[in-house]
């Protein structure tokens, strides 16, 4: 029960763009149709998880071992650049299909500050596992919950913003401005789950 | 004189919020007040500067075909720095903006200078055009953080202005920072076109 309530409290309630703020980026750069934002939101979730499991596993065997917790940053940086490229890798020989799907976006990734942000949040134990132990499991549900609520919020903007190509605006909303507006407003959408994870724990008996 | 317009240019011209769009993350998720969005506009600023320096100094050295994760270790020491300066002088700050100071790293705003400036220009130009492109960043993230804390709060820097009923606390709260950017860089784009 404890890692549906990590679930529905990463997806819906702290969403990683919608009220963290993670991935902006992506978000209103590969928007603008639903196609692309799902081929983004999938590749994020696979190297999002990747990335989670090794960086925590780096940390904890690694750098806490040999007290090297300064070298964080730098650290889990190459460790996702080198592995958004050996995934890239992997998947050309084993798996071309997906690889045609995800390729412009694998290499993009690599400095989408969700990865490094949920990868630093799981190695230093500082996000809400929901009363049970900050370990591995709960983590790497963490990390996939998240790259979930990425993809869930990115497709649909996306979905409004096809809509919103075929509406004549003032020529100063056009572009940028009025997809930060709509951004907030669906920002003020999700809004509307907060308290439902409290809501949930005790219907749980947590 | 060239260093001073390479200074303005970035500051007016190519300010990375407003007109290059770039370096989001940090713009939306620390504005929250006045003082907390220049602090993350300084602490970037710091960093830009020095990387902007640094690569321009070893761009000769790298090779073409490895320089963005060189560029990227730099960036990602100097980062480090910072986090253990900040962490010992100024922890109460350190605290408030918490994950993204070590998110400094991927802002595209610092990989972007050195890949579109400092690559090509020598260690002065790329320190001008770092202090530009920071201070625009700066004055742009003040900018944001007081619109947001005078409308949600009322205040400026802590400073009242309007008695604290009438804010309007959505601005303080996540949606407001993409509707107060989004109207910002709306009235930006009817100047530039005036």
């Amino acid at each position: 029960m404890e890692y549906l309530l990590i679930f529905i409290t990463a997806v819906f309630v702290n969403n990683i763009v919608l009220s963290q703020f993670l991935g902006i980026c992506p978000f209103l750069g590969v928007s603008k149709k639903v196609e692309t934002a799902s081929g983004m939101g999938a590749a994020v979730a696979f190297v999002l998880t990747l990335a989670t499991i090794v960086t925590y596993l780096l940390q904890k065997y690694v750098l806490d071992v040999c007290g090297l917790g300064y070298l964080q940053t730098i650290v889990f940086i190459l460790v996702i650049a080198a592995l958004v490229q050996m995934v890239e890798i992997i998947l050309k020989k084993v798996s071309p299909a997906l690889y045609q799907a995800l390729g412009v976006f694998l290499p993009l990734i690599t400095t989408n500050c969700c990865i490094l942000g949920v990868a630093i949040l799981v190695a230093n134990g500082t996000y809400n596992a929901q009363g049970l132990e900050p370990n591995l499991l709960t983590g790497v549900v963490f990390a996939f919950s998240t790259a979930l609520g990425f993809a869930l919020a990115l497709i649909v903007f996306a979905g409004i913003r096809e809509q919103l190509s075929l509406v004549k605006l003032p020529k100063g909303m056009q572009g940028m401005p009025i997809a930060l507006v709509t951004a907030g407003l669906l920002a003020m959408a999700f809004m509307g789950f907060s308290g439902v994870d409290k809501g949930l724990a005790r219907l749980f008996g947590l | 004189m060239n260093n001073l317009k390479v200074i303005l240019n970035g500051i007016v011209k190519e300010n990375p919020t407003f007109v290059l769009l770039l370096g989001m993350c940090p713009t939306l998720g620390t504005t929250s007040s006045a003082i907390n969005g220049m602090s993350m506009g300084l602490a970037t600023m710091a960093v830009l500067i020095f990387s902007n320096l640094l690569i321009s100094l070893i761009k000769n050295l790298v090779p073409d075909m490895v320089r963005i994760p060189c560029y990227i270790v730099v960036i990602a020491s100097l980062v480090t720095i910072l986090q253990m300066c900040m962490q010992a002088f100024v922890p109460d700050l350190y605290a408030t903006l918490g994950l993204f100071i070590p998110l400094i790293v991927v802002n595209c705003i610092i990989l972007g200078r050195a890949e579109a400036f400092a690559a090509k220009n020598g260690p002065i130009a790329s320190m001008c055009d770092g202090i530009g492109i920071g201070i625009g960043f700066t004055l742009a993230l003040t900018l944001l953080g007081s619109v947001r804390e005078l409308l949600g709060t009322g205040k400026i820097f802590n400073l009242a202005l309007v008695p604290e009923d009438y804010g309007m606390l959505v601005f303080v709260l996540a949606p407001g920072a993409f509707i107060a950017l989004g109207y910002l860089i709306a009235i930006v784009n009817r100047i530039k076109k005036a």
